[in-house]
């Protein structure tokens, strides 16, 4: 068992390895001279020269790879054409606002939509059940951003609840940085009125980017909820007489919820894809918004770094998921790992 | 006389097949709505000339006088700030939102296809694993970003829209088919083939393929969704179709700006690219009724 984890993480650090290699690649086709395009139009041949060689342009590509490679293992990331800063620093501080969106629209998606899923099966053909499927056709099909402008409609102008931008309001003071994350850090610094202000601003964009998810997570609650209690250990614990409400959490749920977890993991990657749109409309100073940013204006390094952190987290997500599913599905524990 | 042999069949239906299809099709009633949903749409985008009120408002046409007016029996939709009706535009819109989806997936589905039917087949061969490690690689970004990274380096047009998004697309593609590949490689009638002496060709394309299309194209069905919306996505970002053609996402990006007094603007857009997407969804669920073996 042991040897199959370790065999999976090696084929993890192989796909890092491959996004590397492709973020490179991207990076490559680029038309023009990225030096060039760094410096503008009007700089001078000898200092755009002198670019191409601090950037190692003048190389072959295996070189220029292995030396990014490098440099990257040692989170030298490059600078950022953008900011002028170390590509680095930029992730530093606009990583742990992406994190804290994604993890509680993560958290919010995943315990909502498996909610909706047992009220959905639990009162099935009902009204409540109808309610709740066409809400999850709904979250299916529309886009993170067109639920970001409903939002911003709503709650922007004729009903001011929750604020509709940044991180924080124009009156309160940012935390002393220990993680980064606002909420957290001003919870270690026993400031109550500010973790109010950080939460009530991460709410419509976390609940604008999870909404598809939920909705997906939902729908296949649902069903595999309904597929598996047809099945016969539901129906002879029906016929032992065990009370239904036991039936369904203690025996029904978990294994039904092995692929809602597996669809959660692609859909958790997946709020990180729409982070780059809401966070751009909610004006949250966050990675997704600054990997836009960098999109927009070429910026390689920014791409690149932005990219591979991406890939990073979409590997502990998948990690963390394939312990949830075995700790789920009793086959792939016993027997390591499952395919 | 040569009737003597002559073999007594019953008389069937020429159209039995596709009554049958069409029953199961339709027993879920919301996938007639979706079939019915997207005729419409490509209606629209096809006579977009002829039944669009105003089909000369696509382009870079202006009409300060009419700019900026709320729905009203002239304007169905209302206008947006140069006076264009925003009805004839969607309509247009529906054109580069369907090109796009047929594009993508005229391109994705074969290549995914066939890598997926050369990695399922020779499955334990060093071709196998390369074709799914670097799957992998692709499935390890989300669609979007990777579209957007490769949309954001080249010039924005529609047709580069459409490459960066099959950039992202086909390993999905590939991980379906081999799937089924590797699962049908061990049915007896395929063993029976490659016992007879048949092509590799012909075991890969007239034994194992025809078996995964049902899967294949119940995904097409609901892909064209997540295409049309993908391609909203960064036409949103300014990465699509160039104004002044319209694109949904486009639209609905230039329309936010004028929220909330001007609502229309950004709000029938977004509203129409839900109606497309959701058309295909419900169609999707439809196929796959349809194409499921289960009575």
């Amino acid at each position: 068992m042991l040897v199959n984890w370790l065999k999976r993480i090696g084929t993890y650090l192989l796909v890092l390895l491959g996004l590397s290699i492709l973020v490179f690649i991207i990076g490559r086709v680029i038309p023009g001279d990225p030096a060039r395009q760094a410096l503008g139009p009007r700089a001078p041949e000898e200092v755009v020269q002198a670019l191409r060689v601090e950037m190692h342009l003048d190389k072959p590509y295996v070189t220029q790879y292995v030396l990014w490679l490098k440099g990257a293992l040692k989170l030298d990331l490059g600078k950022s054409l953008m900011t002028r800063r170390p590509v680095i620093e930029d992730v530093k501080e606009f990583l742990p606002a992406t994190l804290e969106i994604v993890s509680i629209s993560a958290l919010l998606m995943a315990v909502g939509g498996i909610l909706l899923g047992i009220l959905s099966t639990k009162y099935s053909d009902s009204w409540l059940d109808g309610i709740i499927r066409v809400i999850s056709y709904l979250g299916i099909v529309s886009p993170a951003f067109v639920w970001a402008i409903i939002f911003m409609l709503v709650f922007g102008y004729n009903l001011p609840i929750f604020p509709t931008t940044g991180r924080i309001g124009l009156t309160i003071t940012a935390p002393p940085t220990v993680t980064g994350m606002y909420t957290i850090d001003y919870l270690l610094n026993g400031d109550i009125v500010g973790f109010k202000d950080a939460l009530a601003h991460l709410v419509l964009p976390s609940i604008a980017l999870m909404l598809g998810g939920l909705a997906q997570a939902a729908r296949i609650t649902r069903s595999s909820m309904t597929e598996n209690s047809t099945k016969d250990y539901i129906l002879a614990e029906q016929a032992y007489g065990i009370p239904e409400r036991k039936i369904l959490f203690n025996y029904l749920l978990k294994p039904s919820l092995i692929p809602t977890v597996s669809v959660l993991s692609l859909d958790m990657a997946s709020l990180f894809g729409s982070a780059f749109l809401v966070e751009q409309l909610f004006n949250f100073p966050g990675l997704s918004r600054y990997g836009m940013q960098a999109m927009l204006n070429k910026d390689l390094n920014a791409i690149s770094a932005v990219v591979m952190i991406l890939g990073i987290v979409f590997i502990i997500v998948n990690i963390f998921i394939d312990i949830v599913v075995a700790y789920l599905d009793p086959r792939v524990r016993l027997m390591g790992g499952g395919n | 006389m040569n009737n003597k042999h002559e073999k007594i069949v019953p008389k069937r239906d020429k159209y039995e097949n596709i009554k049958k299809a069409w029953y199961k099709f339709s027993l879920n009633r919301m996938s007639v709505v979706g079939l019915v949903i997207v005729c419409i749409v490509i209606i629209l985008a096809v006579f977009q000339p002829i039944i669009a009120p105003y089909p000369e408002h696509v382009g870079a046409y202006v009409n300060f006088k009419d700019a900026s007016i709320a729905p009203n029996s002239t304007y169905w939709m209302g206008t947006d700030v140069f006076g264009r009706d925003i009805m004839s535009r969607i309509f247009y819109a529906f054109r580069g939102a369907l090109i796009m989806g047929v594009g993508v997936l005229a391109v994705v589905v074969p290549i995914g296809g066939i890598l997926g039917l050369i990695a399922g087949y020779w499955k334990d061969k060093w071709i196998s694993t390369a074709i799914m490690r670097i799957t992998d690689v692709f499935l390890a970004l989300p669609p979007l970003i990777l579209a957007l990274c490769v949309c954001a380096i080249l010039r924005p047009t529609l047709f580069n829209s459409m490459m960066a998004v099959c950039v992202s697309w086909w390993p999905w593609y590939t991980r379906l088919v081999y799937g089924m590949a590797t699962t049908l490689r061990n049915e007896l009638y395929v063993k029976s083939a490659e016992l007879l002496g048949a092509s590799k060709g012909h075991i890969i394309f007239r034994e194992i393929l025809p078996n995964c299309l049902g899967p294949i194209f119940t995904k097409m069905t609901l892909d064209m969704g997540w295409v049309i919306l993908t391609g909203a996505s960064l036409s949103f970002v300014g990465l699509g179709e160039q104004p002044p053609i319209p694109a949904l996402g486009t639209m609905v990006s230039d329309g936010a700006k004028f929220l909330p007094a001007q609502w229309w603007i950004a709000i029938f857009p977004a509203l129409a690219i839900m109606v497309v997407v959701l058309g295909f969804n419900l169609m999707g669920d439809g196929v796959k009724d349809m194409l499921s073996s289960e009575e």
